[in-house]
């Protein structure tokens, strides 16, 4: 059976619906993200079977893995971030269109995790903004479908204006990222 | 003992007579070599069968006279023998030569080894750091470091009880 998310709330008569901007353009980007997978170790695989046929994550809209950071929407950090990875996946995050989120799958992504050493990020939140952390050493599928449900539930909600607001530019600085 | 083992301690022990030798408890054949003779006990050796670098590695032993080794595995794949090398370097003196011109393999290693430990090969191509950062100013495998990062700002040790 085919389900197709529900309309948002709105003004209905025969023939018409009027509806605001903000909640048709978060229904259409919460309904289609297109992930980009860094997927680095075991959180990586769980992530693959996340996508494979069991857990499916394509009925979420989340069908296309984008492998160029140019098509996607979501990315996925799932596995440990070495330091000298470190400004490679910033450089990802910076070639990828706004608007963009951020899920950090795991210990190691969110944390660093066991590896509390002198070659490990502890935790990408150093080197680029999350959005959403699944915690687990590694999460199951169920729990990385819960992030990117919660990641859906940010896009739906999020004002168009976010990503022009001053506080938004201020976040990004922190991080020396520049606004493309 | 295969007489052809005798034939490679006679190898080395043509190029540096003080070699000590020693067979450890997993049969294994070592020598260890001064620093000096390094590469000549290496390029006798290389003539003599042994074309194959296993690997080249560092080590630290902290409050030794020696403090740093560098230890050379090579094989003769001929003959099914392998002889481990290890040179001991001091403090002020952890330099060796190295063996690129013999084994191409040896670049990378030593490379690593630089870069773990900070000992120089003099004479490598390009001796700089392989895995850790460019700019990282020490070399993490010496003893002299704790293993937890140090950059990490929420780990009080009221939280670990210590």
């Amino acid at each position: 059976m085919v389900k197709i998310v529900n309309s948002p709330e709105g003004l209905e008569g025969q023939g018409f619906f009027a509806t605001s901007f903000d909640k048709v353009i978060g229904l259409a980007r919460a309904n289609s993200l297109w992930p980009l997978p860094f997927a680095t170790s075991c959180c990586g695989i769980e992530f693959m079977a996340t996508m494979g046929p069991n857990y499916d994550l394509a009925r979420f809209g989340s069908e296309r893995m984008s492998f160029s950071p140019r098509q996607a929407d979501l990315l996925i950090v799932a596995g440990t971030i070495s330091k000298k990875l470190g400004p490679v996946l910033k450089k990802v995050y910076d070639q990828m269109a706004e608007p963009k989120w951020v899920l950090s799958v795991g210990a190691c992504a969110s944390s660093g995790g066991i590896f509390d050493t002198y070659s490990v990020l502890q935790g990408i939140d150093h080197v680029i903004p999350v959005d959403v952390y699944v915690p687990g050493c590694p999460p199951r599928p169920e729990q990385i479908i819960e992030g990117v449900l919660k990641i859906q539930e940010l896009a739906k909600n999020e004002s168009l204006r976010r990503r022009d607001s001053a506080e938004y530019k201020k976040m990004l600085e922190s991080y020396n990222i520049e606004q493309q | 003992m295969p007489d052809f083992f005798e034939n490679t301690r006679t190898i080395i022990e043509a190029v540096d007579d003080s070699a000590s030798y020693s067979l450890d408890n997993w049969n294994e054949h070592n020598f260890i070599v001064s620093s000096d003779l390094l590469f000549d006990v290496i390029k006798a050796l290389k003539e003599n069968g042994y074309q194959y670098l296993i690997d080249l590695t560092g080590a630290h032993y902290p409050d030794t006279e020696y403090e740093y080794q560098v230890v050379y595995h090579v094989q003769n794949l001929i003959e099914n023998l392998r002889v481990r090398i290890k040179v001991n370097l001091t403090t002020e003196k952890n330099e060796v030569s190295s063996i690129v011109d013999l084994y191409n393999a040896a670049n990378w290693m030593e490379r690593e080894t630089f870069d773990f430990y900070g000992i120089i090969f003099t004479g490598h191509p390009n001796l700089k750091r392989i895995l850790n950062l460019d700019d990282m100013d020490y070399h993490p495998m010496r003893k002299e470091y704790k293993l937890e990062d140090e950059t990490r700002n929420d780990k009080s040790d009221k939280y670990f009880g210590r």
